[in-house]
């Protein structure tokens, strides 16, 4: 013990030292990278936040025009009217699923916010060709997924002032803080429950969902 | 419990047939009799040809082997070819927005290897340039930044072991037990030891205006992926990381830079790192909105649900590694908890009826899996092997009947139940539910 306080000692002002170099309050101490400009910044600054619509840029989109771009660039995913092709996801359908055994959720039954389905158009689609598509083409595609969910008007222009004032169906339904833990439990050790009440309610066996986990990948195809 | 060494030495001598919890040392002074049906966990086991002769040297034995550098990287054994990561076909639409899964069955210890590190791409994985990557820091900061990597590696650099866990891990199994293996059923948590730079230290470095609360974190990958974190949690223990258990990272987790947010579900992990913006206010993007968000059965949703709670699982038995025949086995296992470290493990062999503890094998790392084992004679009675863990704060990881009561069966992630295997008299092992 005495020994290690001996040598600790030393080593506290070393990182002490350390500490003032690493400037801890100070922006700049390290002097590494350079400052971002306006001009670079604006190239990456694509975010949009979904309560308020902050970061929409300027442009505007129809319905209309949205329909021709959809059958252009995403019908082949979420099909002509939304419905989704195969496992890709629906983009239209579910109002009021939410507490049913299979619930469905879309832009229309769930999404708290419309500005968000711009940012996520933007940003990630189409899926092949991401972030390609203009202000103008992703406000009418906006315009036209909320058409197809009845949420705005045939009429309805898409902008980054009408965005925000879209009200969701769902947008009151979200509880932004997380209530967890939620269960509580004492870590019993003995007779914890009746050894007769203990039974299978079910069981993976015999189900054949399970992809092999020996010998090459399993396509889960019908061979 | 930790291990004990003095402790084990003692209870040694009534093991056979004994509840008593072992630690590992005095477990391997059993000797040889143990380790074949451990190491090879069932009845996969290479049979020899003539049991009764003796050993002879084998072709490798009487041969030269290869030189140095005949794999300059290296790889596993031909032999280790099935332990690798697997999907599930049916799950997605597409293998670009999907998720591959850990084989647990076949690994050892806490640390995944890099090559079998879960993956989970929203657009596929990009392979990157790291000379033209680069990281931006802006928003309510006192001085915009542009990173190049050469840049980041002259930080101040720091190791640390964390897992990262899919929020969905277990989703499959939210209604039922879906997935008969261990691989598909727990496969998408991982550990490893990542280093890089504090993003607190690199924070000091742009100045945080007092506005902001809220950080946008955001991917170079073709999803932009983006999710909003609270400003306290990237000042508390956020990692801005380069490397992977000692080598840069791969492409499938994030190269040349991704986010470690320790203990946090594995989306807010974000991968391919480009862009940090503050702000004050969350920006409900669609990853935290229509998606990682939890569907109750009253029809509201709770969002911003980070945190991965305790869970455990058994990885040996498991549907992967049937047991061999009545006699003396390992339980194996790994523990984990986004709220620090895993205080105690208990294992059960009749469906939670009676529970007992098992040995924490060191090291015992805050937001790291950790590894649990205890002895089991089996007798080759059908049983019903399940573990449970309690972390720092108490908190017990409950049943999936105690989680559906509070949340239904429709809220996707952060299923962290109890996982009850059955083993049937024939020593083979299934994932089951218990009511």
């Amino acid at each position: 013990m005495y020994s290690s306080r001996k040598i600790c000692l030393p080593i506290t002002v070393i990182l002490l030292a350390a500490g003032s170099l690493a400037g801890a309050a100070e922006p700049g101490s390290f002097g590494y990278g350079r400052v971002a400009t306006p001009a670079q910044i604006a190239g990456w600054d694509i975010d949009v936040r979904g309560e308020d619509g902050a970061g929409l840029p300027p442009g505007k989109g129809t319905v209309d025009r949205g329909a021709d771009v959809y059958a252009e660039q995403c019908a082949a995913c979420h099909g002509t009217f939304g419905e989704g092709e195969g496992r890709f996801p629906k983009l239209v359908g579910g109002v009021g699923s939410l507490r049913d055994e299979r619930p469905e959720p879309t832009v229309g039954s769930y999404w708290p916010f419309a500005p968000t389905l711009w940012d996520y158009i933007n940003r990630a689609m189409p899926m092949a060709a991401p972030h390609t598509l203009s202000a103008d083409d992703v406000y009418a595609l906006t315009a036209y997924i909320l058409s197809l969910n009845d949420l705005v008007p045939h009429e309805f222009v898409a902008d980054r002032n009408s965005l925000p004032k879209v009200k969701m169906r769902n947008r009151d339904n979200f509880i932004w803080s997380d209530p967890r833990p939620d269960t509580v439990a004492a870590p019993c050790m003995n007779a914890c429950v009746n050894a007769a009440d203990v039974r299978i309610s079910s069981t993976a066996e015999g189900r054949n969902l399970t992809p092999r986990t020996t010998g090459p990948l399993d396509t889960m195809q019908p061979k | 419990m930790r291990h004990n060494p003095l402790r084990s030495k003692a209870i040694l001598s009534d093991l056979a047939g004994s509840d008593a919890p072992v630690g590992r040392r005095g477990f391997l002074t059993l000797g040889a009799a143990l380790t074949g049906g451990l190491a090879l966990g069932g009845k996969t086991a290479m049979a020899d040809p003539a049991p009764e002769a003796p050993p002879a040297d084998a072709p490798w034995s009487q041969s030269i082997g290869a030189g140095v550098v005949d794999r300059p990287y290296g790889r596993p054994a031909d032999t280790e070819a099935s332990v690798i990561r697997r999907n599930v076909p049916w799950l997605t639409a597409s293998a670009e927005s999907s998720v591959s899964f850990s084989p647990l069955q076949d690994l050892h210890g806490i640390i995944t290897p890099n090559g079998l590190f879960f993956e989970r791409h929203h657009a596929g994985r990009p392979d990157i340039d790291p000379a033209q990557h680069k990281l931006m820091i802006h928003g309510l900061v006192e001085r915009p930044l542009l990173l190049t990597m050469k840049d980041i590696l002259r930080f101040p650099s720091i190791s640390r072991i964390h897992f990262i866990e899919c929020p969905a891990n277990g989703g499959m199994n939210w209604r039922a037990a879906q997935m008969n293996s261990l691989q598909f059923s727990h496969g998408m948590v991982s550990c490893a030891e990542w280093t890089g730079v504090r993003l607190s230290t690199l924070l000091e470095e742009t100045g945080v205006k007092k506005d902001a609360k809220w950080a946008m974190v955001e991917g170079a990958d073709g999803a932009h992926m983006n999710r909003s974190l609270p400003l306290d949690k990237c000042l508390d223990d956020c990692l801005v990381v380069y490397a992977q258990n000692g080598e840069a990272l791969r492409p499938e987790q994030g190269y040349p830079l991704r986010l470690v947010v320790p203990g946090w579900e594995g989306n807010v992990n974000i991968k391919w790192l480009r862009r940090i913006k503050l702000g004050d206010k969350p920006w409900h993007s669609r990853e935290e909105t229509s998606k990682y968000t939890d569907l109750m059965p009253d029809g509201t949703s709770r969002g911003f649900t980070w945190l991965i709670d305790a869970k455990s699982v058994i990885t040996f038995p498991c549907p992967e590694k049937p047991l061999d025949g009545p006699g003396l086995y390992e339980i194996r296992g790994l523990a984990w908890t986004g709220n620090g470290k895993v205080r105690r493990v208990d294992v059960s062999m009749d469906g939670g009826v009676n529970w007992q503890t098992a040995w924490l094998h060191e090291p015992v790392l805050s937001k790291a899996l950790t590894k649990f084992t205890l002895p089991w004679r089996w007798d080759g009675r059908p049983a019903l092997v399940a573990s449970r863990v309690i972390d720092e704060t108490g908190y017990v990881q409950p049943t999936i009947a105690e989680l559906r009561k509070q949340r239904g069966s429709n809220s996707v992630y952060h299923n962290n139940s109890i996982q009850t295997w059955q083993v049937k008299s024939d020593g083979s092992v299934f994932n089951v539910q218990l009511a």
